[in-house]
């Protein structure tokens, strides 16, 4: 090999395919790398991000009663639940729940009665509504996923219950959502 | 086709000119002497027709642009101002949701068209791929528009169908955000919806030159399915104008009166009342239903009780056509020569309707009312959540083993020489190269 480096003529292919490779190789790299903000400036803005927590009032719920407020543009189901209700989702036995969860984990200590849950089916996204369905919770009326009054999947499509979203009590009566 | 010789002689100055500089005249003149089989159907004018479709969309489209504003406070009432204040605004914006619909029903008719006579077979399977590509686009595109409205349908539409993606495991959740701009749906997602909308019939367009010029490359298909030897060019061919132009013209005169009587008679009869509510993040509507030409692939997203086997469903429902070419292991291209597959090929025709007819039913309703059944597994057999797994079955069966079986067991039927042959066996035969001139 040595001896070839001297003729003119001579092209080494080792050499010649390193630099193709490295070329090709640099500018795909620095394709990638022009394109990641374009992709990255589709991620939520700080604006959006800024949208992040809410606090609401729990005496404007009567019991039996559901307010929906609106979270980072989903709706927010905050339920007063009945004694009956609450009575219904802690006789339940956990084998007969798709995504077992009890109904304490569900809730706050002390605070059994409101029931915090996001308002969107966790299978695509519909909003359910309360009162009918066969388990005495919502009913999504799009692909038909029934929920008890713990808001956990009994029957249908949806893999898991309703998320129960990040809050915490600020009063007794004030909830931050967030 | 692929040998075609130019025949074009630039006879002006101008013509000259252009032609040592950019041959584009050329290209024209070529493409309207392209030899074409003379035995071509009615069925083959919806290439044309979906052109036109194209043009028509891409026109209206960006006239409507001028006049929508994608915010969500303002997209609804500016769709209701094209509607009553613009200058003809509602004529437009009928054109142009009606105009999907009729692209839709083209398209489906032009690939139903090469399933029947096996058009996507060697040497033209990437023909059939990059159409693949086309009406994935296609739908695609639909989709995008259908939000731009910001009506109930729309934001709901846009919430089920970008949700789908979340059902991906461990990535969906991320994608999903990074999609919709944000944790839910709203103004970042209808404002991205609405550039994409924009630009992807521009891809589309790039895509129906690539499927031309793989169409040019490999040759036209025709109702007999054999490739017509080159001795047999000059008498199995006629030149595309006249003679296509023309057939082409009358099917779209029939397909524009169709489209006509849509947009100027019944503008909303293929559209949802609940897409002229304005969108409300808080409440869903009671049935929600994709437009129909998306129907058949939502009865298969809806038939798997699995929320990500659903979607993976939906996607392979489309995915399969991609591999079509593969899957059929039959040498007969036409199915006028192949009885067994052509009763299957019926019998998927009807599926594909039924699978549509389900995706507009709730899952829960009864298909024969009042009869009583069992349940099984996880819905009442009398349900469409049942016939809809049935009609789902049968689709994926057609594709993954009647395709393949079927080719390698049944008998078809003899195979004309020519073209010629099943119109003029007599007159036409085809070792007698000259005959019928001396006879006609």
């Amino acid at each position: 090999m040595a001896a070839d480096q001297g003729d003119p003529n001579h092209q080494d292919p080792n050499r010649r395919d390193f630099i193709h490779i490295a070329a090709g190789a640099a500018a795909v790299g620095a394709g990638a790398m022009a394109a990641w903000p374009l992709i990255n400036s589709m991620n939520p803005a700080a604006d959006t991000l800024a949208l992040s927590t809410i606090e609401f009032d729990l005496t404007k719920v009567q019991e039996g009663q559901q307010v929906v407020i609106k979270w980072q543009g989903k709706p927010v189901f905050v339920r007063y639940r009945t004694p009956a209700e609450i009575e219904q989702a802690r006789s339940v036995s956990m084998g007969a729940l798709k995504d077992p969860q009890s109904d304490a984990e569900r809730v706050k200590d002390g605070h059994q009665q409101y029931l915090v849950v996001i308002g969107s089916c966790t299978h695509l996204g519909c909003v359910p509504t309360f009162g009918s369905g066969d388990f005495g919770g919502w009913f999504c009326p799009c692909h038909g996923s029934h929920y008890d009054t713990s808001g956990r999947i009994r029957k249908g499509p949806a893999p898991i219950n309703l998320v129960v979203p990040t809050y915490e009590y600020v009063s007794d009566t004030r909830v931050k959502i967030g | 086709m692929s040998d075609h010789e130019s025949t074009y002689v630039p006879k002006t100055g101008i013509e000259k000119w252009f032609d040592s500089r950019l041959p584009i005249i050329r290209f024209g003149a070529d493409y309207m002497s392209l030899p074409t089989p003379k035995n071509l159907n009615y069925w083959w004018t919806f290439g044309g027709i979906l052109a036109l479709c194209l043009v028509i969309q891409i026109a209206t489209g960006v006239i409507l642009a001028m006049h929508y504003v994608p915010n969500t406070e303002l997209a609804f009432a500016s769709v209701e101002r094209i509607m009553r204040d613009v200058n003809g605004g509602d004529l437009i914006r009928y054109t142009h949701a009606n105009g999907a619909s009729m692209f839709f029903i083209a398209v489906y008719l032009h690939m139903l068209r090469g399933l029947y006579y096996g058009s996507y077979k060697a040497p033209r399977e990437m023909i059939w791929i990059i159409g693949c590509v086309i009406f994935f686009l296609m739908i695609a595109t639909a989709f995008l528009g259908y939000v731009l409205p910001w009506g109930q349908m729309s934001f709901w539409g846009a919430e089920v169908i970008t949700n789908l993606i979340g059902a991906v495991p461990v990535v969906g959740e991320p994608i999903l955000i990074w999609l919709r701009g944000g944790p839910a749906i709203d103004n970042a997602t209808l404002n991205r919806f609405f550039s994409l909308h924009y630009l992807l019939p521009f891809v589309i367009a790039g895509c129906v030159v690539l499927h031309l010029w793989a169409l040019h490359h490999a040759g036209q298909n025709n109702p007999v399915g054999i490739l017509i030897p080159k001795d047999r060019q000059k008498k199995d061919t006629v030149p595309f104008h006249p003679y296509f132009t023309v057939k082409d013209g009358f099917a779209i005169i029939l397909f524009l009166i169709m489209f006509a009587w849509f947009v100027f008679f019944m503008p909303n009869a293929l559209g949802h009342a609940d897409n002229y509510i304005p969108a409300n993040a808080l409440q869903t509507p009671a049935h929600i239903v994709p437009e129909w030409y998306m129907l058949p692939f939502y009865a298969i997203l809806r038939a798997i009780p699995d929320k990500f086997g659903g979607v993976v469903a939906m996607f392979a429902a489309i995915g399969v056509l991609f591999v079509l070419p593969w899957l059929d292991t039959s040498k007969v291209r036409s199915m006028r020569y192949r009885p067994t597959m052509r009763t299957f090929f019926i019998i998927f025709v009807l599926v594909g309707m039924g699978l549509g007819w389900c995706g507009a039913q709730l899952p829960d309703a009864q298909v024969v009312p009042g009869m009583p059944s069992f349940t099984l597994f996880d819905g009442q057999l009398n349900s469409y959540l049942w016939l809809t797994r049935l009609l789902t079955a049968y689709y994926f069966l057609f594709f993954l083993v009647l395709m393949p079986l079927v080719g390698l067991r049944e008998t078809p039927r003899p195979i004309p020489a020519t073209i010629s042959e099943p119109v003029l066996p007599t007159v036409d035969d085809p070792l007698g190269a000259g005959s019928s001139e001396q006879k006609g």
